[in-house]
């Protein structure tokens, strides 16, 4: 290993793989008769915790939004904060499987897949929320425009409108780029299911996949240009979600840096996720191979220049706070830094700015261990980061009188903590009936590829 | 049952088929026809014998269901129409509500026959249109759930004619002792019609005996007047001719006989236009209050240096030996008012020892203020003697075995007597205890019987204002609970048992109204007052020398820290009357801003000595009895002093006040009533919860409420537009709005703002804006829409207090507008910015981008939360109640907007200036709020924001207010302001 982590150049896939022991190997971990404990303990935990949101959100729905935190001055606690770390953390499965198929990077594809699964799942995650935070959440469909008898529209002033449409085109393209890319990999599984039942359900999934050229031809184009769409939606979805707070008039929310900033926030919240996810996955079903420091290397370096990017951000903030010469927006940072949340603030900055910075030092880029501290410190950071600017901004706006503080109840807690568990079961789940990593893509990645030039799109260096 | 089986015709297919219509003929509609259970059976595919079994279960069943009984609704048309009641219509009834013996006349809206809301009435001398908070909870009152709601001897419920009964006994065993040993006590008696009842009694039974207390008497008022006159007088103040005022430790801004009157004078004296007319206030006092607040110059001090503080401007204004060092506080004042005699005014507060009463009026009468800005009449109540002996007197003879019957009409003396008098334990003494009470309270659980109160709104009476005016006291309702008024109560005693309330208060007037008595009777209930009946004032002798220092102030030798406590009743829930009253329990108090509670008040000075933090529970030793209660910090507070308001610590005020607070008069003496030196504080090391509406004092430099000094003001009239930049309305690229035929707008003179809180319950009570309760409250959810926001400059010793009354600003360019995903905010062609609570699903962004945050969330149910089933008759049908998870905020009173335009339509016309009246307007006592049309060049709000300290709050972030404020202007003595810049 020491003498790997020193030099510069790793395969993105361990050399000695064939088709046959890559397609064995992942394929082994769905079709195994054995479940690991390792998972039992782990969904396990997800769900348990799944079943608190639940109780949470049944409390939540009999009795009222005020079983939460939330009150006067902060109209959006937790429910907003979460929303936005979520939609964050979904955005870097897009960014690995579009924008990186696009510009060629190989290395992508052992990530992609369940980049793209954490995406889904984030992405259903934060999607809880904005129905969960309405006052009256049974009616949470009149934010879609549906024709009714009352000719009454939704308002398409409102960010929370284009959120709306933003979120779900995003949801909707996620979910069909995934599942476009797993059709090969679900014929492969039917192929080599023994059950019944799996071959049955596979069989329906892999919808007819024969593999004929006419197939790969067609799935190419389908995939390429489903990477096209999604390539903006990177961009567009975080920026509307910038737009909630900038298009509002409170300080600490209208700045025009938010978007930029928000969309390098999620890119880093998300990568920062991927590893997180990655690093202990490929340990435990030894997929090292696969997984290599390559890849982790990349993606630290990934980090720590979004990192870099958020932290430009701040600093901007900050000095446009005291550029504006508005009292109120100069007093809104002061009050970041020194008022009652003081430590949410610090905590961010050394979180979000600080820590990412041992990433320029390759020993640490080429620690997994390592980079998993720094991965789980920067999502830790990425929620400060927007707990500080939905409750700091709101806590303390224009009118002193109207000033108050927020503080989360259990049932803020139960929810949020209950929408990990919800994540981490799925992604159990996910892992356990569908292949982790893609198939066919890895195939193409061994030296037998090159052999085979019906395919041979892609050359080895 | 299967529904294929063909339905064969009853009889033979051979009979003539008959049909009535087109689907009978075709086989729909024959089941109607028949009947027999044997053909239902065979319908339903059973046999006979089956179907009657089901048939009996279900009808046993059904004969179950009536176990729940439904409620009885009925519609029955009017078998006799009542006059003038139009479904959708209201009436205004004129009547008083008195409290402590003190009318205000009120205007009580009726919906269908049931009171909704209070308003003032513009003929009462009291009240001038105007109402104080307790006025507007009123309402609340008469429909508390908590009320008691049966005659009870010993618990158990009994009707009236088993109270007569136990009453002609207990007055049979009374006449062979003429009397002896049958003892009524009363609050304050004002009604002329009570009194003359009482008297009588008394001339019949010369051996019983009247009592009066009530803790917030006014014992020291009428000893005052008798150590300077040799006789009680009341006091009318005349505010609107008085330059200089100076209050001695008296709130008469926020309380008191006739403050709301005050309050108007005062206020209609603070136009900076009108440099001539402006008066200047000072004011002395111990607990920062209201007049404090209002006045121009505020020196706090404790309530026992007042005296030394009145006798050193006594000295100086030559009505007396000059004192030792007068301060220059002192000098100023005396100067001042040398300066305006004739035109100035000193006021001693109620619960100053009669020594400064007796001072105040010796100043007034050298400045020669006596006849002018001060009028002397004879007292208001029936009686006005010291209460607090007679209450001992009472409680000595308990204590004797001398009382035999005691009647207590109203008032609760076991929870408000002092603890030291030991009403309770001789109460007990008592052979008969009759408690006649609104609430089955700390008295009634001492009492034999105990009769439910008629509220004012159910009863016949009669009352007389701060002048002496008469009005009729008229019931609006039946009474709810078949409650009782006093006078029935006391006719019970007499000849007349079954005369009512209204059969007595004619019969009383029945030779003292002028004219025809119909006719002047009609009038005077039309009008609420009786014309003519104000008492003239008196042209007492002038007091000749100054009354010797009181002995109840001794000052503590210099050095030694002594801590003064000081008892006030409670500025919302009163003398604890109103405790079971969710509107005021959740008022926020005039300056502390606490709710529901009531606690320690100190300086921060004095905090600080003692290391004493907000929330901080700490024992209170005083004369050797403690209570426990939480510390409040208040800045201006007098050093060395702490106050705590009386009325708190009920045991049994129903389900919202029993239990809440710590109840002062525990601590009370009968002979300081008002408090006095001696209070050791003790830290528990426990904390309690204190809950406020306001956590943050200061306006950390923005330009919030703008003022400035008189003179200043000259110089920059426009002063208030200079304070922060504001963009012209047309810098914007958007089209504004399309002015419609109306454009509503809302003026508020923060100059005129006393910061009493009237509008804010008047708002509550219009637009059904339900309370929440404590822990709410501390989450920071209250619902007030209007609120008041308290906003401290200079020290914290002694700051400035600026209030700021804040209801929805209704901007031209609303930022919640925008953010609204639905479209449940909109924006109305007259500007105002309307609410649609049916399309609200709770995303809260409108509120969160309200730079005002003055939008409130039904974060719960609320409307249901705290609601008994009685409380429903409170709602104002004319307003939406609001469910849970609705985003609502104030309207400008829509539902008063669109009457007077329905009105105005009508009569084909427009609506005129002041003919839409807001419910915070209406309620205003200074006149701080006019509302009006801005397409209208002469209507008043245009005229008030056509003046140069017209301006918007926080204006400068384009949101176009409709709601302005016209900035303060305080009226300072330059030597004075000299002095302290020096000093500073």
């Amino acid at each position: 290993m020491s003498d790997r982590r020193e030099s510069r150049y790793v395969p993105v896939i361990e050399p000695g793989h064939t088709f046959a022991s890559v397609t064995d190997k992942i394929s082994s971990i769905v079709l195994g008769r054995k479940t690991p404990l390792f998972w039992v303990v782990g969904f396990g935990i997800g769900f348990a915790l799944t079943m608190g949101m639940l109780y949470a959100v049944g409390v939540l729905f009999f009795r009222g939004i005020g079983v939460w935190g939330v009150n006067e001055p902060v109209g959006w606690g937790f429910a907003i904060v979460n929303f936005v770390w979520w939609i964050g953390i979904g955005h870097a499965g897009t960014l690995i499987s579009a924008i990186l198929l696009l510009l060629r990077q190989e290395w992508r594809t052992s990530i992609n897949r369940f980049a793209e699964a954490m995406t889904l799942f984030a992405v259903a995650q934060a999607g809880l929320y904005p129905i969960l935070h309405l006052g009256r959440p049974w009616l949470a469909y009149w934010l879609l425009p549906y024709p009714n008898t009352m000719a009454l529209w939704p308002q398409f002033r409102s960010p929370l409108v284009w959120d709306v449409f933003a979120v779900s085109t995003y949801a909707t393209v996620s979910l069909l780029f995934w599942y476009v890319g797993l059709i090969p990999d679900l014929a492969t599984l039917r192929d080599r299911a023994k059950k019944k039942t799996a071959q049955i359900i596979y069989g329906m999934l892999a919808m007819g996949w024969r593999g004929s050229a006419m197939h790969w031809h067609r799935y190419e184009m389908a995939y390429l240009l489903l990477a096209g769409i999604a390539t903006p939606l990177v961009v567009s979805v975080h920026t509307v979600v910038s737009f909630d707070f900038t298009i509002g008039i409170i300080p600490g929310w209208h700045s025009t840096i938010f978007p930029p900033y928000f969309v390098a926030g999620a890119i880093y919240g998300g990568f920062a996720m991927v590893l997180t996810i990655a690093i202990p996955l490929r340990t435990l079903y030894h997929l090292e191979d696969f997984v290599t420091l390559r890849h982790l290397r990349n993606m630290a370096k990934i980090l720590l220049a979004t990192g870099l990017i958020v932290g430009y951000g701040y600093m901007v903030e900050i000095f446009m706070s005291w550029y504006s010469g508005s009292p109120y927006e100069k007093y809104m940072t002061w009050n970041r830094m020194t008022g009652p949340y003081w430590a949410v603030f610090w905590g961010l900055m050394l979180c979000n700015i600080v820590t990412p910075q041992f990433l320029w030092f390759r020993s640490i880029r080429s620690n997994p261990w390592g980079l998993w501290v720094i991965a789980l410190i920067v999502n830790v950071g990425m929620w400060l980061e927007r707990f500080v600017i939905v409750v700091t901004s709101l806590h303390r706006d224009y009118l002193p009188s109207s000033w108050g503080m927020y503080f989360p109840t259990k049932f803020d807690w139960m929810t949020y903590v209950g929408t990990i568990g919800f994540f981490v079961a799925l992604f159990f789940l996910f892992i356990r009936f569908l292949p982790m990593i893609s198939i066919f893509e890895m195939r193409t990645l061994v030296p037998e590829a090159e052999l085979a030039p019906a395919d041979g799109k892609r050359k080895e260096p | 049952m299967s529904r294929d089986r063909p339905l064969l015709p009853a009889y033979g297919a051979e009979r003539p088929r008959y049909w009535r219509s087109l689907e009978e003929l075709h086989g729909a509609g024959i089941v109607a026809e028949r009947d027999s259970a044997a053909e239902l059976a065979e319908a339903a595919g059973l046999d006979r014998r089956e179907l009657v079994k089901y048939l009996g279960v279900s009808f046993a069943m059904a004969g179950l269901t009536a176990c729940t009984r439904q409620p009885a609704e009925k519609i029955v048309p009017y078998v006799r129409q009542p006059e003038e009641i139009v479904p959708g219509k209201p009436l205004f009834f004129a009547t008083a509500m008195s409290l402590s013996g003190y009318a205000t006349g009120l205007l009580v809206e009726s919906h269908m026959g049931r009171p909704t809301k209070a308003e003032g009435n513009p003929l009462h001398p009291a009240s001038l249109g105007a109402t104080d908070t307790f006025s507007q909870a009123a309402l609340y009152d008469l429909y508390d759930p908590d009320r008691s709601q049966s005659i009870t001897y010993l618990d158990e419920i009994r009707a009236w004619p088993a109270f007569l009964s136990a009453m002609r006994l207990a007055l049979e065993k009374a006449r062979t002792k003429k009397g002896e040993g049958l003892r009524i006590l009363t609050e304050t008696v004002g009604s002329p019609t009570l009194g003359a009842q009482l008297l009588a009694l008394l001339r019949e039974l010369p051996g019983a005996r009247w009592h009066q207390w009530e803790p917030n008497n006014r014992d020291r008022v009428w000893a005052g007047a008798s150590a300077a006159f040799g006789q009680p007088a009341e006091t009318v103040l005349r505010v609107d001719r008085a330059d200089v005022i100076l209050s001695l430790d008296a709130d008469f801004l926020a309380c008191g006989p006739g403050h709301l009157r005050s309050v108007r004078e005062f206020s209609a004296r603070r136009r900076p236009r009108d440099r001539q007319r402006f008066n200047r206030l000072y004011a002395v006092e111990s607990t920062p209050g209201v007049t404090g607040a209002c006045a121009d110059h505020r020196l706090a001090l404790r309530a026992s240096d007042v005296e030394a503080f009145a006798r050193s401007v006594a000295g100086l204004v030559g009505a007396g030996a000059a004192a030792a060092a007068p301060n220059d506080f002192a000098r100023a004042v005396a100067e001042d008012l040398k300066s305006h005699r004739g035109r100035s005014l000193v006021v001693a507060g109620d619960d100053q020892p009669a020594a400064i009463h007796a001072l105040a009026h010796a100043i007034n009468a050298s400045l020669g203020n006596a006849g002018e800005t001060v009028l002397a009449t004879d007292p208001v109540p029936v009686r006005a003697e010291s209460q607090i002996d007679s209450l001992r007197q009472l409680v000595a003879d308990m204590d004797k075995g001398q009382v035999d019957t005691l009647i207590i009409l109203g008032g609760n003396p076991v929870f408000t007597s002092p603890a030291d008098v030991g009403f309770a334990r001789a109460f007990e003494k008592v052979a008969l205890r009759i408690h006649l009470g609104t609430h089955q309270d700390e008295t009634s659980a001492l009492c034999h019987w105990h009769v439910p109160e008629a509220h004012f709104l159910e009863s016949w009476s009669d009352a007389r204002a701060f002048d002496g005016t008469a009005s009729i006291v008229q019931p609006l309702i039946a009474p709810l609970y078949g409650g009782k008024t006093a006078h029935e109560v006391l006719a019970a005693l007499s000849d007349q048992p079954e005369f009512s309330s209204h059969d007595l208060v004619r019969e009383y007037w029945k030779d003292k109204l002028s004219g025809d008595f119909e006719t002047a009777w009609r009038r005077a209930l039309h009008d609420g007052v009786i014309a003519g009946t104000a008492f003239s004032p008196k042209s007492l002798p002038s007091p000749k020398s100054l009354p010797p220092s009181s002995a109840s102030a001794p000052n503590p030798e210099p050095g030694a820290v002594s801590l003064e406590i000081r008892f006030r009743p409670d500025p919302t829930i009163y003398d604890g009357r109103f405790g079971n009253n969710g509107w005021l329990q959740e008022l926020p108090k005039p300056i502390s801003k606490l709710t529901w509670d009531n606690a320690v008040m100190l300086a921060p000075k004095t905090a600080e000595r003692l290391s004493l933090a907000n929330e901080e529970v700490v024992k209170l030793e005083y004369l050797g009895r403690s209570i426990e209660a939480p510390v409040w910090i208040l800045p201006g507070h007098a050093e060395n002093a702490a106050t705590l308001h009386f009325g708190y610590g009920r045991t049994r005020a129903g389900r919202l006040g029993t239990g809440v607070g710590s109840n002062a008069n525990a601590l009370r003496t009968a002979d300081a009533p008002a408090g006095g030196h001696g209070l050791q504080i003790v830290k528990t090391g426990r904390t309690y919860s204190l809950a406020t509406t306001q956590n943050h004092d200061v306006m950390e430099g923005r330009a919030l409420v703008r003022s400035a000094t008189l003179e200043e003001f000259e110089r920059h009239p426009k002063f208030a537009h200079e304070m922060a930049e504001e963009p012209e309305p047309d810098m914007t690229m958007y089209a504004s709005y399309p002015r419609n035929e109306y454009a509503w707008a809302m003026a508020i003179d923060l100059n005129a703002c006393t910061g009493c809180n009237a509008c804010v319950v008047a708002c509550q009570a219009e637009n059904n804006i339900p309370f929440v309760g404590k822990d709410q409250v501390s989450r920071g959810r209250a619902m007030h829409w209007l609120r008041i926001d308290r906003y401290y400059s200079g020290s914290p010793d002694n700051p400035t207090t600026h209030h700021q009354p804040l209801p929805c600003m209704q901007c031209e360019n609303a930022p919640c507008e925008l953010v609204c995903p639905v479209g449940a905010t909109v924006h109305s062609a007259e500007g105002l910015n309307d609410m649609v609570y049916n399309r609200c699903v709770g995303t809260r962004y409108c509120s969160n981008n309200c730079p005002y945050k003055v939008r409130h969330f039904n974060f719960y149910h609320y409307s249901t939360k705290f609601r008994a089933p009685s409380m429903r008759m409170l709602a104002n049908p004319d307003v939406t109640v609001r469910w849970r998870g609705v985003m609502e905020k104030c309207t400008y009173c829509v539902q008063r907007i669109n009457e007077a335009k329905i009105t105005a339509e009508k009569r084909d016309r427009r609506v005129r200036d002041g003919e839409i009246v807001t419910a915070c307007q209406q309620a205003c006592p200074a006149e701080a709020i006019v509302f009006g049309d801005l397409a209208d060049s002469e209507s008043r709000v245009v005229r008030r924001r056509s003046t140069p300290v017209n301006y918007s709050l926080l204006g400068e972030l384009g949101t176009r207010p409709r709601t302005t404020y016209l900035a303060e202007v305080r009226n300072p003595n330059p030597a004075l302001l000299a002095e302290e810049s020096k000093r500073s």
